[in-house]
């Protein structure tokens, strides 16, 4: 060893990783299920920032997941995006779940145009929440709706294939949903180790 | 009051300036018979070659190798006048164009809104620079002083107290007089105003016509001006030509950003928004290509208008090589400011969700916004609809799925486990589309529940019309 270096030094020139980053102070987004926010680092999902959900298919338990935030979002008067939905929101259904149907949009695209809507809308800034259900989102597409939502503060959802568990994501959240039996795999987190055990997860189980 | 007076030197020349790519090169203005055609006006940089007004071209070629020319068009000088005009009436309610090539403003009344002075000739001049018009702006305390001391000074604000010895110091020959008359008090050896008012009244009046006192006394205010007020239109109308043939649509980007320009220049002076508005690009012969630009609610920023203008342009296949681009707005709607929060959560709110759904449409297609909204209907195909308010509907006491599909598909699942049913609805035959139809909620063998049906009367096959998810 040749000379003693001061850690801060060290630190201040950012040669050092730290394993444990701080989080920003964001505003908190509780997920609605106690216990989904119990093991996010965040206390819920990710603000400002793209939260991916993973779906085995169409009808998973991903609405049961979202209504609540959705929910809280429109009653404070926030809009609600949704890019591509893969089917008809059922408004009876939407209703009893507590969203104001009033303060939710839908965007009709596919393709690059899908991903194009989601980006604006989350640069944008004029958006509560952002939902996607882009067909083909590779790596750098969804850089890019990670620094729309960061750029336009906004809470970003992605729903994609349960396939594409296994390549990696740029998403600040990633949960993966199983059906048999109903549980939540999270995947990655930002801020916090992913916990290994699955959550017990079901809306109507 | 006060009278602002702007002044524009070379009117015809920055209209013909403003649509030209490069308002650097050499440029000049003919006019005359095609004998003897004479240079009307011209530009800076053609008159740093040498170049003159007045000269004729054929004098002009020998001076000068190359230079661009460009019809002069009285016609042209009128249209963009009154489009000046209309720019000006944001700033005060009294606009007059009663003197050719200026602009007579009564500002002392505007003064609590933009004032003061030194500001808000700051601002006119600013927006002047961005309109591409050369001007010279003076405010005096009556509209006859403004506009004949802009003859000599740019930049001069002069009060009453001072009038007197401005207007004395002016040269006769700048005074507005009729040109016999100016030459004639260069006769009698008087070289500047204040001289003339040395003179006796009654001699003056004696030698000269009585519009020439008249005139003097208008000067000092002592004698009323009446000036017309000009009125806006109720649409605009703006068009560029090109001496050239465009046959891309992005090289139509640069007049188009113009034209936006104008016209939300002209919707801020009138206080009103633009709705719907027609793009044409005018091809040879007289056909021309119409571009329809909507929106869903009125609107009058510049970067929006020409934004959603080149959301819609862009995709057109240019049939065509286009000689001009027109844009006309008919439908000119007030305009209602969106309520913008004081203290916005978000640090970047630079969008709102108005001009983000005008983006969106004007890429997308006009449909592909909407919104979701319940209606009043026990068929779930028409227990929605995309727009409008909606039917107030109470809490459905039966669970429903989150989605539905659009087209019942065939269930591939052999041994589902039926969770509850039959739910039988049953309506429609009043509007010939008669349900009559079973519904179960099912739980699949890979662990979804689906809302399927059959045809009452027909259990053999199951249809999943919906997903609780």
């Amino acid at each position: 060893m040749g000379s003693v270096v001061a850690l801060d030094t060290l630190l201040q020139e950012r040669r050092i990783w730290r394993g444990q980053q701080d989080l920003p102070p964001t505003t908190r987004q509780p997920t609605g299920h106690s216990g989904l926010d119990a093991v996010l680092p965040a206390g819920g999902w990710q603000a400002a920032a793209v939260n991916e959900l993973l779906l085995p298919t169409l009808g998973s338990g991903e609405l049961q997941l979202l209504w609540p935030t959705l929910a809280r979002l429109t009653l404070a008067g926030e809009r609600v995006v949704l890019v591509g939905p893969p089917a008809i929101p059922f408004p009876a259904a939407w209703l009893m779940a507590g969203v104001t149907l009033s303060q939710l949009s839908i965007i009709r695209a596919t393709g690059s145009d899908a991903l194009w809507a989601a980006e604006q809308c989350l640069r944008s800034g004029s958006c509560g929440a952002v939902v996607s259900w882009p067909e083909r989102a590779n790596d750098r597409a969804l850089r890019r709706l990670q620094v729309a939502a960061d750029s336009g503060q906004t809470l970003a959802f992605v729903c994609r294939p349960q396939k594409e568990a296994v390549n990696s994501s740029p998403a600040a959240v990633r949960l993966l949903l199983e059906l048999r039996p109903p549980q939540l795999r999270i995947l990655k987190c930002r801020g916090g180790l992913a916990p290994a055990k699955p959550i017990h997860f079901s809306g109507w189980h | 009051m006060r009278w602002a007076c702007i002044l524009f030197p070379q009117l015809a020349l920055d209209a013909v300036l403003r649509r030209r790519d490069d308002p650097q090169a050499p440029l000049v203005l003919l006019s005359g018979p095609l004998q003897r055609r004479v240079l009307q006006a011209v530009n800076p940089s053609a008159q740093a070659l040498g170049l003159r007004r007045g000269q004729t071209l054929t004098v002009a070629r020998a001076l000068v190798e190359h230079f661009d020319c460009e019809e002069y068009q009285p016609q042209q000088v009128e249209h963009w006048q009154q489009f000046l005009a209309a720019w000006g009436y944001r700033f005060s309610s009294h606009v007059s164009l009663d003197f050719p090539r200026a602009l007579l403003l009564e500002v002392e009344s505007s003064l609590s809104l933009f004032g003061p002075w030194p500001r808000f000739e700051q601002r006119l001049r600013e927006e002047l620079q961005a309109l591409g018009f050369q001007h010279r702006i003076v405010l005096a305390p009556n509209a006859l002083a403004a506009r004949i001391l802009a003859n000599v000074a740019d930049g001069l604000a002069v009060d009453e107290a001072q009038l007197p010895q401005r207007l004395g110091s002016l040269p006769i020959s700048r005074c507005g007089f009729a040109p016999e008359v100016a030459s004639a008090f260069a006769g009698m050896g008087l070289r500047r105003l204040e001289q003339v008012h040395a003179l006796p009244r009654a001699s003056v009046a004696k030698r000269f016509s009585r519009a020439v006192l008249e005139h003097i006394d208008r000067l000092h205010g002592h004698l009323p001006q009446a000036l017309d007020c000009y009125r806006p239109p109720d649409h605009f109308h703006g068009r560029i030509e090109f001496n050239f043939d465009v046959e891309s649509s992005t090289a139509l980007l640069f007049p188009l950003r113009r034209l936006t320009a104008d016209l939300a220049s002209f919707l801020a002076g009138r206080d009103c928004g633009v709705q719907r508005f027609l793009l044409l690009l005018e091809h040879r012969g007289g056909t021309a290509t119409e571009v329809r630009v909507g929106l869903l609610s009125a609107e009058r920023e510049p970067e929006m208008l020409f934004e959603l203008a080149r959301g819609r342009l862009e995709p057109v296949q240019l049939v065509a090589p286009v000689q001009a681009l027109s844009l006309q707005a008919q439908d000119l709607p007030r305009f209602v400011p969106a309520a913008a929060e004081l203290f916005t959560e978000r640090p970047q709110q630079s969008l709102g969700w108005e001009q983000l759904r005008e983006r969106l449409r004007a890429r997308l297609g006009d449909e592909a916004v909407g919104g979701i909204a319940a209606q009043a209907d026990h068929r779930p195909e028409r227990a929605w609809s995309e727009l409008g308010q909606g039917t107030r509907v109470s809490g459905a006491q039966v669970p429903r799925p989150g989605w539905l599909l659009s087209d019942p598909q065939p269930l591939s699942d052999f041994f589902p486990r039926v969770l509850a049913g039959p739910e039988r609805i049953e309506s429609g035959w009043w509007d010939g589309a008669d349900v009559r139809r079973d519904y179960y909620l099912i739980e699949t063998a890979d662990g979804r529940r689906a809302w399927v049906f059959h045809p009452a009367g027909k259990p053999d096959q199951f249809w999943v019309h919906g997903w609780f998810a």
